[in-house]
């Protein structure tokens, strides 16, 4: 029976990927996702999962052991963070361009320089075209929810897929968690669906060639197809996780009080509590507010955004990454893009937060719900006016 | 151990005719020779480079056996990936053969971007074996110096000039690094040597853990020699002692063939392009000369320091 057990969002990963019992875990530790390494090594050490646990002397080779074992079929995990997926860029294009199923959990952390562990998004931000699927966790129990679904997924979608959870908000907290059996989860997730492309099928394949001018466009054409699809994928995998064990989960975005908003709040990851707390007060004020979490980044989820804030006046995007390009956070940049060409599109203010782990107040989220939401892109909280100044 | 020349010649699998290696190329030997000594199936995991490029270029392939490219620095990361998934697969039942992961990158992918994930594969212990087509620079990008490349070597970046003379530094001697490890097997071989060449393959195929053959494969474009003279510029690399054959078994050191008149290594200098300059600076092909002299008897020391250790090897 599904046992409430207090864990944190890297225990609660880590108790997920030995229910989901992979061949081969290929992993290297980095703050803020290193005992989800330490935890299931401890699983392997005493034989509580007979997975080949494979501890690389990098994340570059982490990844890089994960295409080799998943190119030979194996149902493959790892977990990283930060510098150690920024290390791992170039391999995530080639896992994805292999179309292997890969699952990885990262504990977004901010990047350097300054050096600085505490959370923030510009790690996952960073990796959002290398065509990977990526989630966020809303909180632990989501953590461990999406973990199960996302081997789901990308066995079937073949496509890997990222599970982000906020650091040390969400690595670090101490939640309860429905976890479920054991069994449950096995009959949920399954062997991965055949599947005639592994080295170790019998037939001598070739994997990873060279494609020059007369053919790299059609596989890369192929690859984007393969993440239109996605959607549906989840779809059907929410469905089957809501059969296997009773819970919901929305698959592309989770909106409430959207349907008579003014002000639409958009967010990713765990501080979409904090979001929806504001709204709320923002109810008790006369303010008609409402809240949109993103849940899939990849693929966006553009028709899903559009038709819950299509009634908006105001669009305010809560963010934890910078493009630095003069054009704001990534997602506002991509919310925009959805709301482009909308009769009466509503104005979207972006407005950046919680950079290497800054705290967001209730406060200042107030404050800005009350006041004139300006458009364009605000820097929530920073101090020192210096800084802001143009040259 | 008992392959001979006829028996050879009647294994025929190797890379499919049509790849795209140039005339006077070394590894297609290296891989023709590992065809024909393996027992097991044989999965390979190829750094970039040459034979990557040459062997696979879609929609086709020379490869008869499955065949993995990841990128340039970590083949033998990618090789433990496959390696670990052979043995997982198998204690649940669900693989019945039992193939052997090869990991084969040029000394660019093995020397030098390639080291770290090389060194990390190597302590921890996979059972596999990875040969380095050692063609000392890196030759698919156009002839630029590695830390294989050897002293004096005109390559696209140790150009010849007014101030400099071809590659200041000395070879890298990655062999001695690969044995500090304490893997089971590591050895040296040439194109040139095919018995040696497949012997070592052999043992290196044969051992359960980590094994390392380094051969020497020289590259006609990079070395600049007339293509039919593949064989015999390897052969004057072993026979002037500028690259010599042995093997390292569970640390016990042998030479495994010792060339009975010495060349100087002058010979070895003056059948490639890559050195000429240098022909006429009788200092300069000394100090080479010395270099030569010097590691071949590093290489005796530790073969006798071995012998006094166990007097009965």
């Amino acid at each position: 029976m599904t046992r409430r057990m207090g864990l944190t969002g890297n225990e609660a990963v880590a108790l997920a990927w030995k229910q989901l019992r992979p061949h081969v875990v290929a992993a290297y530790p980095i703050t803020p996702a290193t005992q989800i390494v330490e935890r299931f090594s401890e699983y392997v050490a005493h034989g509580e999962v007979d997975t080949e646990f494979v501890p690389v002397e990098s994340e570059h080779s982490a990844l890089s052991a994960c295409v080799g074992a998943a190119a030979a079929g194996a149902r493959v995990l790892t977990a990283t963070a930060s510098q150690g997926l920024a290390l791992m860029h170039e391999v995530l294009y080639i896992a994805s361009g292999l179309r292997l199923p890969i699952v990885m959990n990262v504990a977004n952390r901010a990047l350097s320089a300054p050096i600085n562990i505490h959370g923030d998004h510009s790690d996952t931000m960073g990796s959002r075209d290398a065509g990977w699927v990526q989630v966020y966790a809303r909180n632990v129990q989501d953590a461990y929810d999406r973990t199960l679904l996302a081997v789901w997924v990308a066995e079937r979608a073949r496509l890997p897929v990222m599970v982000c959870l906020d650091g040390f908000t969400l690595t670090h907290s101490l939640e309860p968690v429905e976890v479920y059996p054991d069994e449950a989860v096995r009959e949920f997730v399954g062997e991965a669906p055949p599947d005639g492309y592994t080295l170790l099928g019998g037939e001598p394949i070739t994997v990873g060639p060279l494609a020059l001018p007369d053919s790299y466009m059609e596989f890369r054409r192929a690859l984007a197809a393969a993440m239109e699809r996605v959607p549906r994928v989840l779809e059907e995998g929410v469905r089957a996780f809501r059969q296997h064990f009773g819970r919901d989960l929305p698959p592309l975005v989770e909106a409430k009080g959207t349907e008579d908003a003014d002000v639409a709040l958009v967010i990713l990851g765990s501080y979409a509590d904090s979001a929806e707390q504001a709204a709320l007060r923002g109810r008790v004020r006369g303010q008609r507010a409402g809240l949109v979490r993103v849940v899939t980044f990849r693929p966006f989820p553009a028709a899903a955004l559009r038709e819950a804030l299509a009634g908006a006046r105001d669009v305010v995007v809560l963010e934890r990454a910078d493009t630095l390009s003069g054009l704001g956070g990534p997602l506002g940049v991509e919310v925009r893009a959805a709301l482009y060409g909308l009769p009466q599109a509503p104005r979207v203010t972006d407005v950046i937060f919680g950079l290497g782990g800054r705290e967001l107040r209730d406060a200042e989220l107030d404050a800005l719900l009350r006041s004139e939401l300006p458009g364009g892109v605000v820097y929530l909280g920073v101090e020192g006016a210096h800084v802001l100044e143009p040259a | 151990m008992s392959l001979n020349l006829r028996e050879l010649s009647q294994r025929t699998q190797g890379l499919a005719p049509g790849h795209r290696a140039c005339a006077g190329c070394g590894f297609p030997v290296v891989v023709r020779l590992l065809f024909a000594v393996a027992r097991r199936p044989l999965v390979v995991v190829n750094a970039t480079g040459c034979m990557e490029v040459v062997t696979t270029l879609y929609p086709y392939s020379a490869w008869p056996v499955p065949y993995l490219h990841n990128a340039f620095e970590n083949a033998a990361a990618t090789a433990s990936g496959v390696e670990a998934a052979v043995k997982a697969l198998r204690r649940r039942g669900q693989l019945d053969t039992h193939p052997k992961v090869v990991a084969i990158g040029g000394d660019g992918g093995t020397y030098d971007i390639g080291l770290q994930s090389f060194s990390g594969a190597l302590e921890r212990g996979h059972d596999f074996l990875y040969v380095c087509y050692n063609n000392e620079a890196y030759m698919n990008t156009g002839i630029q110096r590695s830390s294989a490349t050897p002293q004096g070597a005109r390559t696209t970046t140790s150009p010849v000039g007014r101030l400099q003379r071809g590659k200041p530094q000395p070879r890298k001697d990655l062999t001695e690094i690969v044995v500090a490890h304490g893997i089971p097997y590591a050895a040296q071989a040439s194109v040139s040597h095919w018995a040696d060449l497949a012997r070592k393959l052999e043992k290196g195929l044969a051992v359960v853990g980590p094994a390392f053959v380094n051969v020497l494969t020289p590259c006609q474009p990079g070395w600049d020699y007339p293509p039919e003279r593949l064989v015999e510029v390897a052969h004057l690399a072993v026979e002037s002692r500028y690259w010599p054959l042995y093997e390292v078994e569970d640390g016990r050191y042998r030479i495994t063939y010792v060339p009975r008149e010495p060349v100087p290594v002058r010979a070895f200098l003056e059948a490639q392009g890559r050195f000429r300059h240098l022909l006429a600076d009788e200092e300069a092909v000394a100090e080479i000369q010395r270099w030569v002299d010097i590691h071949w008897r590093k290489l005796q020391e530790r073969v006798s320091r071995e012998r006094e250790r166990s007097p009965g090897a």
